[in-house]
């Protein structure tokens, strides 16, 4: 039997709103409102509201806590200071994506917050106790805790959000380093106040534009989405929903675990060798990751865009070379609302990854000319 | 929301609408259609010339997040298609039975129209 889908503590707003409802990732989210065009270009102009409950919350603690944490994920946890994030991966052995996820030193000593996909929640929780079980850490210096359930999150981007974010919230201590959230540089992460309940706020996004990502327990998450909305109307604040949480993230090339990342693609391929320190020591998929960053790999994840009027390009459609080829395969592609152009991202073989290489897309049995372009494919003007 | 549902015109099952006129047929799709594929960014059609069979996959309309096929109601030979779909493809969405029509075809079967239904069959399809 099918299990129903997941509702977040905001699904009735969003129903208000005039949410066209579908499953991802179990659960039952907005895809749009009004339309993916409206909310992608709000976001880019001014703001949008993105309901992020879906996504998976971990702590880890402990005096082993950091040491762990650098034996699991691919980025060097010792670059973080208490209140930075940073982006990294989980790998498997062979070098394979578990995960993609944001990794977050909290002021507590020892106490790190791990954000990581919907879809991939459960998967994660199990590899990381796992990798745990198997490691010569001592229990008693590691806990992990999956607070997914009590804890909820909003997204919310755009040029116009610093400007009134701090009415939303206060600080919990007068002389805490950081004292407002519109101080938060990116990828820091401060402790505030909202209705005497403390919550987290970074300075992350996924769509390219300045932002924020709060992370609240579920029972106040609707009432910092309603604050949200009404303080920020002075900032032309509106939801958004998934359909342009992914056109944004599209134009930017950041991955989508289950498209530009899966357990048979590594970080290297995927062209995020940045955050794979080879140096700090050994991590899961150390050697593989190695070898690939010696020996090259064969295919290579890039951006491209259209070079003339064709349908959208979309995940798993073939790229073929000029003479007809198969080269790859594409991963990402929509048509982007702030190009009015079809884009997308693509693993291809390795002699044809670069940028102003001209590609064709097969859609529908017929080939559309398209352009390898350097990320990221959209740039403010 | 209500949408649209012309009395002069037939519909298919799958969201078409035809207007016969003689022995052309216009087809295009239905508010409803359009509503629920939201806001389209690019509309295929069948060329100039193809011969259709009542209930073939002839043409596709592409959202910004799906591809969805548009079925032919009508049995016969396209010969127009609405070529300003290619430049503004949400006329179909804005004016669907009018600005957003999608092809012409002269039918060399008439018998397919007696599959199709009356508005007031089509609108209690849609559950309106």
């Amino acid at each position: 039997m099918e299990q129903p889908l997941k509702k977040t503590s905001l699904y009735d707003r969003h129903v208000a709103h005039g949410g066209k409802m579908v499953p991802f990732g179990g659960w039952d989210m907005p895809v749009q409102y009004s339309s993916i065009k409206d909310e992608h270009l709000a976001v880019r102009k001014h703001g949008g509201l993105f309901d992020i409950c879906h996504m998976g919350e971990f702590k880890v603690s402990g005096s082993s806590a950091k040491a762990f944490l650098n034996h699991l994920l691919t980025n060097n946890v010792e670059k973080l200071q208490p209140g930075d994030g940073q982006y990294t991966l989980m790998c498997q052995a062979s070098g394979g994506v578990v995960d993609d996820l944001y990794l977050y030193c909290l002021e507590e000593p020892d106490v790190y917050l791990l954000i990581v996909n919907a879809s991939r929640l459960e998967d994660d929780w199990q590899w990381m106790l796992d990798a745990l079980s198997k490691s010569t850490f001592q229990p008693s210096d590691v806990t992990c805790e999956n607070l997914s359930d009590q804890l909820g999150a909003i997204a919310v981007q755009g040029p116009k959000v610093r400007s009134w974010i701090d009415t939303c919230f206060s600080s919990v201590t007068s002389d805490q380093a950081i004292a407002s959230v519109s101080q938060l540089k990116k990828n820091q992460i401060a402790a505030f106040q909202f209705e005497n309940q403390q919550i987290w706020v970074g300075g992350t996004g996924y769509t390219g534009e300045d932002g924020f990502e709060i992370v609240a327990p579920n029972e106040i998450i609707p009432a910092i989405w309603d604050t949200l909305l009404s303080k920020g109307h002075v900032g032309c604040i509106q939801p958004a929903g998934l359909g342009a949480r992914d056109t944004l993230r599209t134009e930017m090339c950041y991955p989508l675990y289950g498209h530009e990342l899966t357990t048979e693609t590594s970080p290297i391929e995927a062209g995020l060798g940045f955050f794979v320190d080879l140096e700090k020591g050994d991590f899961l998929g150390r050697s593989a990751l190695a070898a690939q960053k010696e020996q090259g790999v064969a295919r290579r994840c890039v951006a491209f865009q259209m070079t003339g009027r064709s349908a959208p390009p979309r995940p798993e459609y073939a790229v073929l070379s000029d003479e007809g080829e198969p080269i790859g395969t594409v991963t990402s592609g929509t048509s982007s609302p702030s190009l009015n152009n079809g884009i997308g991202m693509a693993y291809v073989n390795k002699p044809f990854a670069k940028p102003g290489q001209s590609i064709a897309i097969e859609i529908r049995g017929r080939s559309f000319p398209a352009e390898i372009v350097k990320k990221p494919i959209y740039r403010k003007a | 929301m209500s949408s649209q549902i012309p009395d002069t015109l037939k519909y298919a099952k799958t969201h078409e609408w035809v207007k016969v006129d003689g022995d052309t047929a216009t087809m295009g799709i239905t508010d409803h259609a359009q509503a629920e594929l939201t806001e389209l960014v690019f509309v295929e059609l069948p060329a100039v010339g193809r011969k259709l069979q009542a209930g073939e996959a002839c043409a596709v309309v592409e959202s910004v997040k799906t591809a969805s096929d548009i079925y032919s109601p009508v049995t016969g030979e396209v010969i127009e298609v609405n070529e300003s779909l290619a430049d503004e493809p949400g006329a179909v969405n804005t004016d669907p039975y009018n600005e957003g029509w999608f092809f012409k075809v002269r039918m060399s079967d008439t018998a397919a129209l007696n599959d199709l239904l009356s508005a007031a069959d089509y609108k209690a399809l849609i559950g309106e």
